[in-house]
């Protein structure tokens, strides 16, 4: 596992729940190879706050894409949980999706059409897991996330802070390995995007691994560990303030 | 799994009612297509039942041999009034009838015009004379009383036998058993019984046999003769006709053809030159209508198909549509792990239910349609439960059918795509 773009961590005794080995992404664009990842290794740890910079063009959403096994590598090994699922077909990957991966998106993404409660409700539908006990668990997950009154309400009927607070909930009802957050705040007025970053921030202090990905520096420096794309290699792996800080406690 | 089917019904309905208008006019086509299916096979049903309870009422192995008056020719017309036209079937004939299909049952009848009174209550009607075996051949049964006998025919005894409304009409009151009625002005009979009613349009001289009155042919033929003399139009018309009919019966259908192209051979001739004949073939005509309610079932069939073709193809217009600007939903659904299936059922569920909806409306239509021809048209319909759950399980298939294509569209989407969509 020596790797040119490892760099060298600490010995550090948590579960590794995410890992890329390697991992090459290439498009064909006409007659051009876009190596939108090209040799990307590291390393999500139980309990880590990760997040993932880069400007576009970096391979940032390509990083994102692979991260939420929306998309397969084209070489390189991707490990969620200690397996390798990087050569799944879609209705596995689905199921890694389903079952150990809690989404957060920029622009909420709830489905309209449905109530609050619907919307916690969804991913364990496709897990055929939804009844009393979902009820029960999206009820406590709505009030942990400060919405235990609305659950019948519609996504419209509530402001962007509480939609994705919604939407927070909504990736903590699978119990996920971790929450892939991609730029979580950034359709939020800056007094709500604390709000929220608040919000990971205590879900982190229960114990909760966050990856999240970003181009804002304030989002950023909540997180233990920083990691820089730049052309599709790893530029810098940085441990943050708060990281050390974390670090010390460990 | 029932539970997520019923929750994924739900969805559907609740993504439909986004677009209330759009889907109600979608469903529009298979609504009208189901709808005026099954109106049109209840009138189409009710129509040749109709038809075919006419034709069975004259009874599938009977064939009717009818004395026809000709058709008014130059000639006719020079003839004299006071000499009397004859035409029509003979005693002679009946017998040579009878002899020929020695296995069947040969029924001769006199229809004589006369007004029957009782009281003051009196009818203008047909006074039919005939035989015993008449009551069996035309498919008719006594209410009260008695029929014909044979002692009555051989004794031309004055008893005679009324149809239901005709008693009804002399008797309002009284039982009519043993009364007499006034046949004509002299002729006086013993009325021995009353038939039930009918209601079949089947009779003589446009009456109905409900509205004659039933009496031996023997004292048909002492009391009123073989020349009967009518006023039409002014003038007197004398006509000399022996049977007007002779009802034969063979003992199963599969002799009516062969015994019917029998008689056509033997009578056809000598009846040519006068037109004066009529065989009628009962077991004919409901191949007939039977081979006609085919072919309109086969034309409505057509026309179904298309208006179900159309309303299908409204409905993959509509999905598609709607799998597009769902597009974002299938890209969040997917990320929180819904395999190509689940998209695949839910959009085809929801097909479903669109088209079911509308074939729901369209039976419900449907049926009120006939309900409202027969009450303001006094057509009678029929609605048979196949053609329902028939019209509706074929509305509910379009959609599925239809659905296929959008449906594997969306499953199709690369998520990633599909949640970068606006």
């Amino acid at each position: 596992m020596t790797d040119a773009n490892l760099p060298p961590s600490p010995a550090d005794e948590r579960r590794v729940i995410a890992e890329f080995r390697s991992v090459h992404r290439h498009y064909t664009m006409g007659d051009n190879i876009v190596k939108a990842l090209n040799g990307v290794s590291v390393q999500v740890r139980q309990g880590d706050y990760f997040a993932i910079m880069g400007r576009s063009g970096s391979g940032k959403s390509t990083m994102l894409n692979i991260l939420g096994c929306l998309d397969r590598p084209t070489s390189g090994a991707y490990l969620v949980g200690g397996r390798d699922v990087s050569q799944l077909d879609d209705d596995a990957l689905s199921d890694v999706r389903g079952r150990e991966l809690g989404f957060i998106f920029q622009s909420f993404n709830l489905i309209p059409q449905l109530t609050v409660l619907e919307n916690l409700e969804v991913p364990l539908f496709y897990q055929n897991r939804v009844g009393p006990e979902s009820r029960a668990k999206a009820e406590m997950l709505a009030a942990r996330v400060g919405l235990g009154g609305r659950l019948m309400h519609k996504p419209m009927e509530l402001s962007g802070g509480q939609q994705q607070r919604v939407a927070i909930a909504r990736a903590l009802m699978n119990d996920p390995l971790f929450l892939l957050a991609d730029e979580a705040t950034g359709n939020l007025d800056s007094n709500t995007e604390r709000e929220i970053l608040d919000l990971l921030d205590e879900l982190r202090a229960e114990g909760v691994t966050i990856v999240i990905v970003t181009h804002n520096p304030k989002v950023a420096e909540r997180a233990d560990r920083v990691l820089w794309l730049k052309d599709g290699v790893i530029e810098s792996l940085t441990e943050t303030e708060r990281g050390k800080a974390h670090g010390a406690h460990a | 799994m029932i539970g997520d089917s019923v929750r994924t019904i739900r969805l559907g309905l609740k993504s439909l009612m986004l677009h209330k208008l759009r889907s109600t006019l979608t469903t529009a086509g298979i609504l009208f297509g189901v709808a005026s299916v099954i109106a049109m096979l209840a009138v189409g049903e009710g129509a040749s039942d109709e038809a075919l309870q006419r034709f069975r009422a004259l009874g599938v192995t009977n064939i009717l041999l009818r004395s026809t008056r000709p058709p008014d020719t130059a000639q006719s017309s020079q003839q004299s009034s006071f000499q009397a036209m004859a035409f029509g079937l003979l005693y002679a004939e009946a017998q040579r009838v009878r002899s020929t299909l020695p296995d069947a049952i040969v029924v001769e009848v006199r229809e004589i015009p006369r007004n029957v009174t009782h009281g003051e209550n009196f009818k203008s009607t047909v006074v039919v004379g005939t035989e015993v075996q008449f009551l069996h051949v035309a498919n008719m049964t006594v209410a009260e009383g008695r029929w014909l006998t044979d002692t009555d025919i051989a004794y031309q005894s004055n008893a005679c036998v009324l149809g239901s409304s005709l008693a009804r009409h002399l008797f309002p009151l009284e039982n009519p058993i043993d009364q007499t009625v006034l046949v004509g002005a002299e002729d006086r009979f013993r009325v021995v019984g009353v038939l039930d009613y009918q209601g079949r349009a089947a009779g003589p001289q446009g009456t109905t046999y409900d509205e004659c009155m039933f009496t031996g042919i023997t004292s048909s033929r002492r009391r009123f003769g073989d020349e009967i003399r009518s006023s039409s139009g002014g003038s007197f018309k004398n006509e000399r006709v022996e049977l007007h009919e002779i009802k034969v019966k063979v003992r199963d259908a599969a002799e009516v053809e062969p015994a019917a192209a029998v008689l056509r051979e033997m009578l056809g001739p000598s009846h040519k030159q006068q037109a004066d004949l009529e065989i009628t073939v009962p077991l004919e005509l409901l191949r007939d209508q039977e081979r006609q309610k085919r072919m309109f079932n086969l034309v409505l069939a057509v026309i179904a198909s298309i208006s179900l073709l159309v309303g299908g193809i409204g409905i993959m217009n509509v999905m598609l549509a709607t799998v597009t600007e769902r597009t974002r939903e299938i890209g969040i659904r997917r990320a929180l792990g819904a395999k190509k299936k689940h998209i695949i059922f839910q959009f085809l569920v929801e097909a479903a239910v669109l088209s079911a909806l509308g074939g729901l409306i369209g039976v419900a239509l449907g049926m009120i349609v006939p309900w409202g021809i027969t009450e303001f048209f006094a057509q009678k319909t029929i609605i048979r439960t196949p053609h329902v759950v028939l019209a509706f399980g074929i509305s509910a298939l379009v959609g599925v059918v239809f659905g296929i294509y959008p449906a594997w569209r969306a499953a199709n989407m690369d998520p990633v795509e599909a949640l970068r969509h606006e």
